[in-house]
């Protein structure tokens, strides 16, 4: 009886270090499936890697050698000797030459320049005469960042620059004027810059993450099985499945524009129409790379993980943070191959420069040839049978 | 007719299923080695054989969904090596584990099917289907909340929705209880009734009596086929039924006595089967003169017959 009772009590009784042992009994399985999930495991090392890399290296807030175009209409000595002090401060650098102000105005609004340097005809003549002509400097001012700092170098160093070189008297007696113009957001109102890119990013995050959680979802579920036993071509699936979110992406982007136009004062100078075709094409780009993902990854984390893995460098590369031009050249190749580069780069031009369609053929060609490759990596990834 | 020669063979063919030496591995294990089979337009063909056996993997293979490592043959006249997309509109799958969408109501399930299909009127399809499985009343219900047997029904109908002419139907009864089993087979009856032919893997003993024909498989590998009778010929078991009372002792005595393969008890009495006629006889011998125990000789079931193909199989392929 009194065994029984002892036992009894055995079996009651709390184990020694309960809590311990339980929490140890956990932390071990833990690790084992941490160290099974070998696509977490990578994770845990790549990010750090990727974000020093990305903020050491390849972001720069003052960035220097921007691409500049000069519109002369007169081949002299001075202006010359102007542009040549203009290169060496270095925050310029001349990449063309036009002649005409459609030229001009064409790189700008394009964005193959972020500066013009335009000497007028009798510039330096009006020099010699002392009628202190103006130099114009048109600054693409879509992005402030950009543009400021090396809008700020202008006056000083520009001037002594000149002065050394011409030995034209100190800056105070300067025989011309430099005439700083931003274009497009003249007031260097960084809502202008943002809210556009906002657009590209928001829709970049929510529409990878809804494609790259399809296909895997099929798997997890189990539902996979089935659908492969029926008559339906991966490009089926595909179609399937990117379509609706095209409509969901859609009904997204206009409310942001529309939130931007109402609230923010976002201007949209170029055609709407072609706003809403090319959202709708960065759209798509978007859903085919996210499901591109999901045939590639084995399950949701691991889809959850890769598209974070795709969404840092495209915030940080894009040119939507910071400034693109300021980027080193490898960091900017990595960029041509995100679609919110492009993308970027389109929403500003039709939304602050009212750009149209010829000033935006390369980015949009880029964002076809981004969703092209994707959805060809995605129908020849996507597996038809179970093996 | 001028239709190709595949198809006009495939209508004329008696044989649903006829394939040859398959043969399958996963990550250097074979889970399907050299097997053969036919099924016969019409028929119930019964697979048999213990978890992990392969049945699901020749299921597969047989619906286009893995490719085998080696083997031919044809599913309904068409190669599964290359018509994987014609053999897929023909035949109709129901996996092991529900794989329609739980977050689809029934009538959004079967008209997902009717779609992918190409059938005409979707609705209406799924609708006649609806009442055919005796869902009415659910149409609406998400397919998550339906109980076991329903869920298993809904899975049936998915499956014969598109006018299969082949059921593969992968242990479509496990977990279901007794009536939803017998309804489900009397349906089953009633398609193959209709000239459908149905492969279907199972468990169950009594489920395996119900077929035309059956095969057993075990370790990837096709022991016996046949009909129920000639699957218990074939196997030379002989057995003695015992009744009585305190069978732990006798069985721990007979098992693995010279002669005597099998020992397994059955409710109240106790089967004990050999091989060896004369060895068997000679071992119980000693215990048939003890008034505890009644013996009988009597016919080895389909499960005794399995169990020792099991035991064999296993010999031979674990070693």
């Amino acid at each position: 009886m009194s065994a029984t009772d002892a036992i009894r009590k055995d079996e009651e009784r709390e184990p020694a270090f309960g809590f311990w042992r339980r929490s140890y009994a956990m932390l071990v399985k833990e690790f084992i499936q941490l160290r099974r999930d070998r696509v977490s495991f990578a994770m845990i090392i790549m990010l750090p890697v990727m974000q020093l890399t990305l903020f050491g290296y390849a972001i720069n807030t003052t960035p220097r050698n921007l691409p500049t175009a000069v519109l002369t209409q007169e081949d002299t000595d001075l202006g010359r000797s102007i542009l040549k002090a203009m290169e060496n401060t270095a925050y310029f650098h001349f990449v063309r030459e036009v002649h005409t102000v459609e030229e001009f105005d064409d790189l700008l609004q394009s964005g193959k320049v972020l500066f013009g340097v335009e000497i007028p005809r009798g510039f330096e003549r009006a020099v010699r005469r002392g009628d202190k002509p103006a130099l114009l400097v048109a600054a693409d001012a879509t992005d402030p960042t950009a543009a400021g700092s090396a809008l700020g170098t202008l006056g000083p160093l520009v001037q002594s620059a000149l002065a050394h070189d011409l030995h034209i008297g100190d800056p105070p007696d300067m025989p011309f004027e430099i005439r700083a113009h931003a274009r497009y957001n003249p007031a260097a109102d960084s809502r202008l810059n943002i809210v556009p890119g906002l657009v590209g990013t928001i829709l970049t995050m929510t529409m990878l993450i809804f494609t790259a959680l399809s296909v895997t979802r099929e798997i997890e579920r189990g539902t996979m099985e089935s659908l492969l036993s029926m008559p339906i071509k991966p490009v089926e699936v595909m179609f399937g499945k990117i379509i609706p979110y095209v409509l969901v992406g859609f009904i997204q982007a206009t409310l942001i524009i529309a939130i931007g136009i109402l609230l923010f004062g976002v201007p949209v100078l170029g055609s709407l129409t072609l706003l809403a075709l090319l959202t709708t094409l960065f759209i798509t780009t978007n859903l085919s790379i996210g499901y591109t993902f999901s045939t590639i990854v084995q399950n949701q984390l691991q889809a959850m993980q890769l598209s974070m893995m795709f969404f840092l460098p495209s915030i940080l590369l894009s040119g939507f943070m910071f400034p693109f031009a300021g980027m080193p050249v490898w960091a900017q190749y990595i960029g041509e191959g995100l679609p919110l580069t492009h993308f970027v780069r389109i929403v500003r031009a039709i939304m602050l420069k009212g750009a149209a369609m010829p000033n935006l053929q390369y980015d949009t060609i880029a964002l076809v040839a981004l969703m092209l490759f994707a959805m060809t990596i995605a129908v020849t990834r996507f597996r038809r049978t179970l093996d | 007719m001028n239709g190709g020669p595949t198809s006009a063979q495939s209508n004329a063919s008696p044989i649903a299923i006829d394939v040859k030496g398959l043969t399958k591995s996963f990550n250097g294990r074979e889970v399907v080695h050299d097997l053969s089979m036919q099924v016969k337009r019409g028929s119930i063909y019964g697979f048999l054989g213990p978890n992990g056996s392969g049945k699901t993997t020749t299921i597969r293979i047989l619906c286009g969904l893995l490719t085998p490592d080696s083997g031919e043959g044809t599913c309904l006249g068409y190669d599964i090596r290359r018509d994987a997309d014609k053999i897929k509109r023909k035949v109709g799958y129901m996996t092991q584990r529900f794989s329609l969408y739980q977050d689809l109501s029934v009538r959004e399930n079967l008209e997902f099917v009717a779609r992918l299909y190409g059938m005409p009127d979707a609705r209406g399809a799924a609708a006649d289907m609806i009442a055919r499985i005796g869902l009415k009343g659910r149409e609406e219900q998400l397919a998550a909340n339906l109980s076991g047997g329903w869920k298993q029904r809904l899975a049936l109908g998915a499956c014969t929705l598109p006018n299969p002419q082949l059921l593969l139907l992968d242990e479509p009864t496990a977990g279901v209880d007794p009536k939803a089993r017998r309804d489900f087979w009397n349906e089953i009856h009633a398609l193959a009734a209709e000239g459908l032919t149905v492969l279907v893997s199972t468990h169950y003993m009594d489920e395996a009596e119900r077929c035309h024909e059956i095969a057993y498989i075990a370790y990837g590998h096709l022991l016996a086929h046949g009909t129920v009778d000639e699957v218990i010929a074939a196997s030379a078991l002989s057995t003695w039924t015992v009744t009585g009372e305190d069978f732990n002792g006798l069985m721990a005595e007979l098992s693995g006595k010279p002669g005597v393969d099998m020992v397994a008890p059955f409710g109240t009495s106790l089967h004990v089967s050999g091989r060896d006629k004369a060895a068997l006889e000679a071992a119980i011998a000693p215990y048939r003169g003890n008034s505890k125990w009644r013996w009988q000789p009597s016919e080895p079931s389909l499960e005794d017959v399995f169990i020792d193909l099991m035991g064999r199989s296993k010999d031979n392929f674990q070693g």
